[in-house]
């Protein structure tokens, strides 16, 4: 049975109604009610009518997406479920089994993809955005739309959904709206893309923005703690983790999830929605010389005071072009708008790398500014997503996270990151986060516990693979597991030493080997480890054996990556080449994940 | 050996280690914790290191979900204490690469590296190997590294000595394989024969083996505190032959009065040709009867004692099959060292250097480590480290002298000895943060007891009198405080057993002055004593004869009265 909230304004025996149909229906069976609803909601009485009638028509819509968090995923899923109420016929087709030549066979090419670090593509999508990128194949006759997601403080912002954008007219399908670039913060942009592609694509009966974007229009969506809802989840514990001469600082932070109705599996990922350091905000409004009482209003969350939307609605350091182009319309900066210029493109790049807003509004101050104005530059501050770090069978109600504060000096000024600091700074226990679960399908434990595990986390990359292996040690699994840990110091930086111990000793872990990079006058690391155990790990992976990687993606997931072929390569007896296919044959079978940031 | 008695659990431990292999390389390679088992601990003293963990930082890791922060203390076999500048660029560089980038210099005149991960102990023992030393048997139920007088003026008598001391570190190591196996990778020999170790046996020694060879007029090994001493007897200026001595060791257990400090008894002289087989033949009597049931009585000063110093002679005559000569007549006339330049008499300079508490380090005053790294890339002598926890820069020609002069100068090395008396004639073993035997701490806070007690020291006028004054953080001696003129022993945190009395070159033991007294009164309650000393000395009365005269204590005569006669 699905429980009806206490709060809802219905009786009892209405409640049991609304919970027995609930509970028998399906997940597009419930798109179809709340459309349905929704549409009678306006007024539109002869919806259900209108609905069949579209369905008679019905056009093949093919939703491909790459994702890598999820939210693409979760975008696509939107998509699909109006298409259907559209009376559309939808399929979802994700990037990581797609081909082009799937293409050929849609009619109309809904595309929703994120961009990675430095412009790449989601790890599950690199093979497939390869094929289309060097293809030669035609897609004429299909109609397309792209949504890209991506991050404004990145360099190559939505890169890979222009790449692609751009190639789907080079093999001659038609755009049939315009390309949407998303930012962290990607509902609104998202939502007006999807209504205009929906306005192209004929009109029909049941309205959708207010369905797809809205929120909350489902009975369900509302006992549903969520990105548009996160659960106010009490901290349990917030641990240092780093030895007293770390140069890190490492945190254990356990919340409770008791009443939350929310669940998660291993591998998944929990969205903290953090809260601007007070320094930090003060900091920006004695430079911005505005009154911390000034009234804003915020879009989706009131008016409020100054202070308390750049303490918690707002992204108040990332900088950006489309920031310091808005501030310079401003304030006027003859000197930003020189910096801006196209032909400075280098000089621009070499200021803003490691500055923040803040050295922007001082570096080109803005005279009589309003606080309106002030707020209107930001965008909204963004949730930080953290790979969880328990098993909810080794603790119910409670979710785990490792944390890696961020502190660091750019141009003469210490900086943090903001969540971390948030987590380190301003979670003690006993107060409360806002939190909601992301599932993250591309990082699973085998369902088969017998199947051996090699797991590479250096880092806070342990995080999951603490949640991995306490969730085997709770289902009693039999499988072998492997675990590659990496950081500074053996005796600072060994997380959750005791832990490890102990699961050696059950034998929930069979083998554990550590790479330390600052114990000796050479360089350790995870990859160094793989290739010293590299007949081994081939033994490991010919008999089955899943390989997971977490943690940084810049360097580590790739050396990981080069030493995992060279170890395929020496000990499999194959060309480079060859070592590759395996590997990518591995990533198809979804016995090579990654978790990578 | 036919009396069955219960062993000590130390016993049966060795005998099942394979000659001291036991699973230490299988401990050693696993790599999810720092530490080795109990049983492992005592098997790799033998190998010259031991288990230890970083004090100040216990409390709170287990929250943070760490284990403690075991790390290896590693000492090194340095006969006589004598290094090449190769070897010690090699141990300077070892101990920024693998250790916390210190040097100890040990009262058995060698090398300590202390926070040594696990996973560095082999790099560290193979980079020592490579410049020639080992580590073999600096701890352990084995003959430790062999101390010599560093004796800078008379360069032929230390050499001889030097080359004794040597001689019977080489004649009394162990002969398994079991530390070439586990830290130098070497393949293991397979044969028919059961290896037999020649001296040892299965059992190795009881307890710990401790040998000096001595060259009057100076006592800076401490003869007395070792188990066994070879004093030299010279002839104009030619060693004729070797006093003898054992019996000695430091050593107690607190509240234990069957536990005590004892110095060694002179029992004969021997040739130069006969000291190596000396030196086997004490320790194969100790070896055979030696308590084995309890470590605490382990020691040979305890066989001497029961044996009664006659009696051990008798048992080693017969165990030599020859007899010892009567005791040739000798002078000491101080334990400490001889600070400032000499001239040997091939006309070599030799200057010695005072390191505080041993411990070489940098400090923004006196970049100490740095200094002796830059001397040793030129230096053509050699470097010999004191048994008082100082160092020699020795053989320097007088050619090179200007080079080595401007370093000194540079890294304000020049005037280390221009300190008081007090603190020149200081010794502090390692106790906090790394040593899992201390009970309060030692080096790091003898020299603040020092700096209160020189201001009663400079009132008095006695800044440049040499007082010995030894601090330790338990009773096992390191530190051989038991000898000192002001001794302080580890009692509990911040307090400290005051002993007072010891004789100036070592010949008495002191004697419990105060029990526990807290590091902070230490000042109060010594400070009337040396301005009393300063007043109403005799002309020459050291400062341990006359806390005896003047009624502080009563002079210890003899180990067995040691806890005797307190007031």
């Amino acid at each position: 049975m699905i429980e009806i909230p206490t709060f809802a304004p219905l009786d009892d025996a209405q409640k049991n109604h609304l919970s027995g149909l609930l509970s028998t229906v399906s997940a597009e069976q419930v798109a179809w009610i709340s459309g349905f609803l929704a549409g009678a909601q306006n007024g539109a009485l002869g919806s259900a009518a209108t609905l069949t009638a579209a369905a008679t028509a019905p056009r093949k819509i093919t939703i491909l997406y790459g994702t890598e968090s999820g939210n693409c995923e979760e975008l696509a899923d939107q998509l699909a479920k109006t298409a259907k109420k559209k009376g559309f016929k939808p399929s979802l087709l994700n990037m990581s089994d797609a081909k082009v030549a799937d293409l050929k066979k849609a009619e109309v090419l809904l595309t929703v993809v994120s961009t990675w670090g430095d412009g790449e593509p989601p790890e599950a999508a690199e093979a497939f955005y390869a094929e289309l990128m060097a293809s030669t194949e035609s897609l004429a006759g299909v109609d397309f739309a792209v949504c890209a997601l991506g991050d404004t403080s990145y360099e190559l912002f939505c890169e890979t959904g222009k790449q692609v954008d751009a190639q789907l007219e080079k093999l001659g399908a038609k755009r049939i709206v315009d390309r949407a670039d998303c930012d962290v913060d990607y509902e609104e942009t998202f939502n007006k893309w999807a209504d205009s592609v929906w306005a192209k694509l004929g009109e029909s009966a049941a309205s959708t923005a207010a369905v797809v974007g809205g929120g909350g229009a489902s009975a369900a969506s509302s006992v549903v703690f969520d990105k548009k809802n996160p659960f106010p989840a009490e901290i349990l514990d917030n641990q240092l983790l780093s030895g007293d001469n770390s140069a890190k600082e490492t945190i254990h932070l356990e919340f409770s999830l008791e009443g939350s109705g929310m669940s998660y599996e291993p591998g998944d990922v929990l969205c903290v929605v953090p809260h601007n350091a007070k320094d930090v905000v003060d900091a920006l409004l004695a430079a911005s010389g505005l009154s911390a009482s000034d009234e804003v209003e915020i879009k989706g969350a009131g008016k409020k005071s100054l202070v308390d939307a750049l303490t918690l609605d707002l992204d108040i350091t990332s900088l950006s072009r489309k920031i310091m182009t808005a501030w310079q319309v401003i304030s006027g900066s003859a000197d930003l708008e020189k910096l801006l210029g196209a032909d400075v493109k280098a000089e621009f790049k070499e200021w803003i790398d490691g500055r923040q807003i803040i050295d922007m509004i001082q570096s080109f101050p803005a005279k009589d500014l309003t606080a309106s104005q002030l707020v209107s530059i930001f965008r909204k501050l963004p949730p930080r997503l953290y790979s969880i770090a328990s098993s909810p069978k080794a603790h119910p109600d409670e979710v785990h996270l490792t944390v890696a504060a961020v502190r660091y000096d750019t141009h003469d000024k210490s900086r943090k990151g903001v969540a971390s600091t948030f987590l380190a700074d301003d979670a003690p226990k006993g107060s409360k986060v806002s939190v909601y679960i992301h599932p993250n399908k591309n990082f699973r434990l085998p369902a088969d516990g017998n199947t051996p595990l090699i797991m590479v986390g250096p880092g806070t990359g342990i995080a999951p693979f603490r949640a991995f292996v306490e969730e085997r040690a709770e289902t009693e699994a039999k499988g072998e597991s492997w675990l590659f840990f990496g950081d500074q110091c053996y005796n600072e930086d060994f997380l959750y030493q005791l832990e490890w111990q102990e699961h050696l000793k059950n034998g929930d872990l069979t083998r554990l080997d550590v790479a330390f990079s600052r114990d000796q006058p050479e360089k350790c690391y995870v990859q160094h480890k793989l290739l010293e155990n590299a007949a081994e790990i081939w033994q490991w992976l010919e008999k089955g054996a899943h390989f997971y990687v977490c943690g940084d993606a810049s360097r580590m997931a790739k050396d990981v990556n080069d030493a995992l072929i060279e170890v395929i390569s020496s000990q499999g007896g194959k060309s480079t080449e060859e070592a590759a296919e395996y590997l990518a044959a591995l990533k198809k079978d979804k016995r090579y994940q990654r978790d990578v940031y | 050996m036919s009396e069955e008695k219960k062993l000590s659990a130390n016993e049966p431990l060795k005998i099942n280690s394979n000659y001291l292999r036991g699973t230490l390389a299988e401990e050693i390679a696993d790599t999810s914790n720092g530490s080795i088992c109990a049983d492992s601990q005592q098997l790799s003293k033998f190998h010259g290191m031991y288990l230890q963990d970083d004090r100040d930082v216990r409390a709170g890791r287990r929250k943070k979900k760490l284990d403690k922060a075991y790390s290896f203390l590693i000492r090194v076999r340095l006969p006589g204490g004598v290094s090449t500048p190769e070897q010690w660029l090699a141990m300077d560089r070892i101990s920024d690469e693998y250790a916390n980038g210190t040097l100890k210099i040990t009262t058995r005149q060698t090398w300590q590296l202390h926070g040594v991960i696990k996973n560095n102990l082999k790099s560290s023992i193979q980079e020592m190997n490579k410049v020639c030393m080992d580590t073999i048997a600096a701890c352990g139920d084995v003959n430790r590294n062999v101390n010599c007088n560093v004796n800078p003026d008379l360069s032929h008598v230390h050499a001889e000595a030097h080359d004794l001391s040597r001689r019977i570190s080489e004649h009394l190591l162990p002969s398994t394989r079991a530390y070439h196996e586990i830290f130098l990778d070497e393949e293991k020999v397979e044969t028919s024969e059961e290896f037999i170790e020649p001296l040892y046996g299965k059992t190795y020694l009881p307890r710990k083996f401790k040998i000096a060879v001595a060259v009057p007029p100076s006592n800076d090994v401490d003869v007395y505190a070792n188990c066994l001493s070879f004093i030299a007897i010279l002839e104009g200026e030619k060693i004729v032959g070797y006093n003898v001595s054992v019996g000695g060791g430091m050593g107690m257990t607190h509240g234990n009065e069957t536990t005590f400090p004892r110095l060694a008894d002179v029992i004969g002289f021997c040739t130069p040709e006969q000291a190596v087989d000396v030196a086997e033949k004490v320790m194969l009597v100790q070896r055979d009867f030696g308590e084995r049931g309890d470590r605490k009585w382990a020691r040979l000063k305890y066989t001497v004692e029961r044996m009664t110093a006659d009696g051990f002679l008798a048992k080693l005559n017969e165990y030599l099959g020859y007899e010892l000569e009567p005791v040739r007549e000798f002078e000491f006339t101080s334990n400490g060292d001889r600070f400032g330049w000499v001239k040997d008499d091939k006309g070599n300079n030799h200057l010695s250097l005072f390191i505080p508490g041993g411990r070489v380090l940098d400090t923004p005053a006196f970049p100490t480590k740095t200094g002796l790294r830059e001397i040793a890339k030129v230096h053509e002598g050699d470097f010999r480290m004191t048994a008082t926890q100082n160092l020699v820069i020795s053989n320097i020609s007088d050619a090179k002298l200007p080079e080595i002069k401007a370093l000194l100068e540079k890294y304000n090395l020049l005037n280390s000895h221009e300190q008081s008396g007090l603190r020149l004639n200081s010794i502090a073993c390692v106790a906090l943060p790394t040593c899992g035997l201390a009970l309060a701490e030692s080096e790091r806070y003898l020299p603040t007891v020092i700096t209160d007690l020189e201001e009663s020291i400079e009132e008095s006028g006695l800044r440049h009198d040499a007082i010995t004054i030894r601090m330790t953080g338990c009773p096992n001696g390191c530190g051989r405080p038991f000898i000192a003129e002001i001794g302080f022993v580890g009692r509990s945190p911040g307090k400290y057993n005051v002993y007072l009395g010891g004789g100036f070159h070592g010949q008495r033991l002191n004697k419990l002055y105060r029990e526990s007294v807290a590091g902070e009164d230490i000042k109060a309650l010594l400070s009337p004593i040396i301005k009393d000393y300063a007043k109403s000395r005799t002309e020459g009365e050291r400062f341990g004869d006359f806390v005896i005269r003047a009624g502080y204590v009563k002079a210890t005569t003899a180990g067995n009265n040691f806890h005797a006669n307190i007031s």
